[in-house]
């Protein structure tokens, strides 16, 4: 996934959206904003990034799961399993984004990408709702695709990069 | 572990990332719904979609309710054939399912009871019952004083069904707070220019501009959903942005140019620009010599208003201006000088107005491709019904003669005057009916307000939410949320017509009732049947489609109709086409006939404002993009994202007050007025150190809203000073100081929080 830093306003919808299409508990979350702000009035500068899981090709949450929970699912996807899930909370104590919690009912949650839909071909809820299209989302292996080509573009970078865990979402700036 | 599961991290400025605010929240096992349940998500095949247009904000998005097998609301997605949404609602449309759930809605219908103690409370009553009250007090008013001592207030789309029913009750005074304290000095200040009003959804064809200037105008935290999309799309095709803000809006950050004006120098800044492109020739000159009026006096008007000038007053440097004017120019006709939407700030706003007409007129940008294009709507012939009765007087006679004649709606404030009873005018307005717009959070001066309420014989709120406006009420009768109810068609214009439906996507909960049944109900009870002549809206909605050739089927199942155009182009005067404007000489008026007649200046001019006293800061407000006003502050979802204001301070400022981020502080304002609740501070780079600035809707004192009660300040009450516009009567707001009070004052209300 690629998020166009230049274009989000920061407005939360893909938070709502996502919210409602994967029925996520009040007070919790599987994506957020984040606002950054630079220099003094009046030379500032910012920007609003949309932050969720990086599924990672190098997971930590994965490798330290003790029951399997957590996995890499075909096409990259990091997911967990409800029913395998114990919460115990070891795979959030491991992610350096801090993009887990513990459902209510005891498993861990995160962001899917809305396997659901993708399954069926749609774009995961927050893409299709963001107001600014600043979200992208497609096949990083083909070098066709929107994300592919907007890398390839554009000037992107990833976040904490210096934990290893080769995280696949991409800010464009 | 760090606690950061929260939605919104706010930074604190120059320090890259910091997450203040924790998220504290943990509900055991409650969904969405409300309800204990883990069910994964429902793929939208095992759902019903129907279609509604949303009402959380202005902009009427149309889109689909999703129902589950259950029959519970699901979500709702914006519908890709309209054009207010292309479907992507908001973050609020996308919330508004929360509206529905919301379990401090109004529930039943409420009357206002006196014990023997002189105590008064609300009891529940039946719909026959309050009704019955409600026209029984109308029928009275009518008898003893007159239908035009009713006044109804009105907002949103059922306000329109509640005007028809007053209108045939008799009275000329239906009012809203959009006009006066909104967008009212902006139709003024376009009407007197070119004979035309801006409208919502704005004309702006941002799509397609080269070059984007606002003026105080925070698209993308205002969430004007069609504007913001448009704007990303204009930023994907490389046009300029050029954002003139005091404050570090968002917009500004993805501006090209931001313009860190001084607060209510504005007019300065316009003029100047409009120097610049005179001296340098950089106007359209085909275009002013065929369609304007009165240029030379323009020239010489602002023959010495020069950058220079303008630097002394807006601190924005000769060279920017002439930099930004040249921009502006070098995209001409594809740029738009936007007009803003709410324009109430320092009373001089219809002339504020009028320079950025005449500043798109220089630049040609009105009639274009990328500029102001020529919206068309759908003419709806209404269901028969007889001609509304005459009215004898209306609010105006309340006031001398002539005043505010150039208001082309009809003035909250100037109802609120009307209602006080004086002695100069002995019929004041004694019955009000609120139909969806919480008066104290939308007029300022909330002394005035009061004086009226408490002046009137009886005041109905018909409402979804105990905002605070209905703890005044003498009846409260409760409406479903539009996710529950038929309305009236959307007919807004557009770069073509379209036609939208809204349709209920679950049975009205509790005893809540739609607006259109309300507004029939009492129409029986005031023996006005004739003008409500179908049983249910249905019929009506079905003889409207008719007439326009499709059918409540046929909307049911598409939600959004596209109609041809019938008149002139969307970009009429892209070739200087021949056209009457509906102005006195038939020309866009640069110089204003219409305002000269009427005693007011035919050039806007820059006037200076006052300051703020030593140890006072100008309070500024604005919006959020997960909330619209005090309307959505108790919906739990969009509160989970945003759940109380703060209050902006410059970090000097926090030095000079020794503030904390995060620190609670009273408001105090030039009147002595102190906020009711304490609000956080935010200290922020973002803001000048002569400002604060808070999100507007918020500091809610009805202990009813169980979210939203005493979170952070309400900004409306601390305005009570109003610079009036002369010209149309609108409410300046932005003329108000305040300081900070680090201990609870007397009037301190945050024990009752707890
Ligand atoms: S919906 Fe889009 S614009 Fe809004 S915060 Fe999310 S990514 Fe940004
Ligand atoms: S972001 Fe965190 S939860 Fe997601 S894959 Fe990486 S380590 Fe795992
Ligand atoms: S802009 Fe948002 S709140 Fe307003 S009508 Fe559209 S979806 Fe609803």
């Amino acid at each position: 996934m690629a998020i166009d830093t230049n274009k989000c306003v920061g407005c939360a919808d893909c938070v709502v959206a996502c919210q409602t299409e994967n029925n996520v508990p009040h007070g919790f979350s599987r994506d957020w904003i984040v606002e950054n702000v630079a220099g003094t009035y009046p030379n500032l500068n910012m920007n609003f990034r949309s932050e969720r899981c990086n599924h990672c090709d190098n997971a930590p949450c994965v490798r330290c799961c003790p029951t399997g929970a957590s996995h890499i699912a075909e096409g990259g996807i990091v997911l967990v399993t409800h029913d395998d899930c114990i919460g115990c909370s070891a795979c959030i104590e491991s992610c350096p984004y801090d993009a887990r919690y513990v459902h209510p009912d005891g498993y861990v949650d995160k962001c899917t990408f809305c396997i659901q839909r993708i399954d069926k071909g749609q774009n995961p809820a927050c893409v299709d709702v963001c107001p600014t299209h600043c979200l992208h989302f497609g096949d990083l292996d083909n070098p066709n695709s929107e994300v592919s080509l907007a890398l390839k573009n554009r000037k992107w970078y990833v976040l904490a990069p210096e934990a290893g865990t080769k995280p696949q979402l991409y800010f464009l700036t | 572990m760090k606690t950061r599961r929260q939605f919104i991290k706010i930074s604190t400025a120059g320090a890259g990332v910091a997450a203040l605010g924790l998220h504290s929240l943990k509900v055991k096992g409650l969904n969405l719904l409300g309800e204990e349940n883990t069910e994964e998500p429902v793929s939208d095949e095992d759902m019903t979609a129907t279609p509604t247009y949303c009402e959380v904000c202005f902009w009427k998005c149309a889109g689909w309710t999703y129902v589950d097998k259950k029959g519970r609301i699901r979500k709702i997605i914006g519908n890709k054939n309209d054009p207010h949404s292309n479907g992507r609602m908001c973050p609020r449309g996308t919330g508004g399912l929360g509206m529905y759930n919301d379990e401090n809605r109004l529930k039943t219908p409420l009357i206002r009871e006196e014990d023997d103690k002189g105590h008064q409370y609300f009891r529940k009553a039946s719909w026959d019952e309050a009704l019955n009250l409600v026209a029984a007090n109308m029928n009275k008013l009518r008898k003893e004083h007159g239908p035009e001592c009713m006044a109804l207030f009105a907002h949103g789309t059922g306000g329109k069904i509640m005007s028809h029913l007053i209108k045939a009750y008799g009275s000329p005074n239906i009012t809203a707070p959009s006009f006066a304290q909104c967008r009212g000095p902006r139709e003024v200040g376009f009407f007197a220019t070119y004979g035309e009003g801006v409208l919502s959804p704005e004309r702006t064809d941002i799509r397609d501009t080269r070059c984007l200037v606002l003026i105080g105008s925070h698209i993308g935290e205002n969430m004007h959903n069609g504007q913001i999309q448009e704007m990303s799309e204009a930023i994907d095709n490389g046009a300029t942005i050029i954002t003139v803000d005091p404050r570090y809006s968002t917009a500004a950050s993805h501006s090209r140019y931001w313009l860190a004006i001084k607060p209510a120098t504005d007019i300065a800044l316009l003029l100047a620009w409009m120097h610049v492109i005179i001296e340098e020739e950089l106007y359209d000159k085909a275009y002013v010599e065929k369609y304007t009026y009165g240029f030379g006096e323009l020239k010489a008007h602002v023959k010495d208003k020069t950058p220079e000038w303008a630097y002394g007053i807006t601190t924005i440097e000769p060279d920017v201006i002439r930099r930004t004017a040249r921009e502006m120019a070098g995209a001409a006709p594809s740029v738009i000088v936007h007009p803003g939407r709410h324009v109430v700030w320092y009373g001089d706003d219809t002339q504020r107005s009028r320079a950025i007409a005449i500043l798109n007129a220089l630049l040609g940008s009105w009639g274009r491709r990328g500029g102001l294009y020529n919206p068309e709507k759908v003419h709806l012939p209404s269901y028969p019904h007889p001609p509304y009765p005459k009215p004898k007087r209306s609010w105006r006679d309340a006031f001398p003669k002539g005043k505010y004649k150039l208001a082309s709606e009809v003035l909250t404030s100037g109802i609120c005057d009307a209602t006080i009873p004086n002695p100069e005018w002995d019929c004041h307005l004694r019955g009000w009916i609120v139909y969806g717009t919480n008066l104290m959070a939308s007029l300022p001066d909330q002394k005035k307000t009061l004086q009226a309420i408490h002046s009137l014989d009886f005041l109905v709120v018909i409402d979804t939410m105990p905002m605070d406006i209905t703890g005044y009420a003498d009846v409260i009768l409760p409406e479903c949320t539009y996710l529950e109810r038929y309305d009236i068609l959307r007919d807004s214009p557009h770069r073509e017509p379209y036609l939208a439906l809204r349709m209920p996507a679950a049975k009205p909960k509790y005893e809540t009732k739609p607006g259109w049944w309300i507004a029939k109900q009492l129409a029986h009870r005031l023996g006005l049947d004739d003008y409500f002549k179908w049983d249910n809206i249905e019929e009506m909605l079905e003889w409207q489609l008719k007439q326009k050739g499709s059918s409540l089927e046929e909307m049911k199942r598409i939600g959004v109709k596209k109609f041809h155009r019938e008149y002139d182009d969307l970009y009429n005067l892209q070739n200087l086409e021949d056209c009457e404007f509906n102005t006195n000489t038939g020309k866009i008026e640069l110089y204003s006939t219409e305002l000269e007649e009427e005693g007011f200046d035919p050039f806007p001019d820059y006037t200076h404002h006052p300051e703020p006293p030593e140890g006072y800061y100008r309070l500024n407000y604005g919006r959020a993009p997960m909330h619209t006003f005090s309307r959505t502050v108790d919906n739990h979802n969009l509160w989970d994202l945003m759940k109380e204001n703060k209050v902006w301070v410059n970090p000097k400022v926090a030095d000079l007050w020794n503030l904390k981020n995060g620190q609670e502080v009273w408001l105090k304002n030039q009147d002595g007025i102190i906020s009711i609740f304490p609000i956080k501070v935010r200290i922020t780079e973002r803001i000048r150190w002569d400002s604060v600035y808070m999100v507007h809707g918020f500091g809610q004192d009805n202990k009813k809203l169980t979210r939203a009660y005493g979170r952070g300040a309400n900004d409306t009450h601390l305005i009570s000073k109003v610079m009036e516009d002369p010209i149309m009567g609108g409410t300046g707001m932005r003329g108000n100081f305040v300081t900070f009070l680090k201990e609870a004052p007397a009037n301190n209300r945050k024990e009752d929080k707890a």
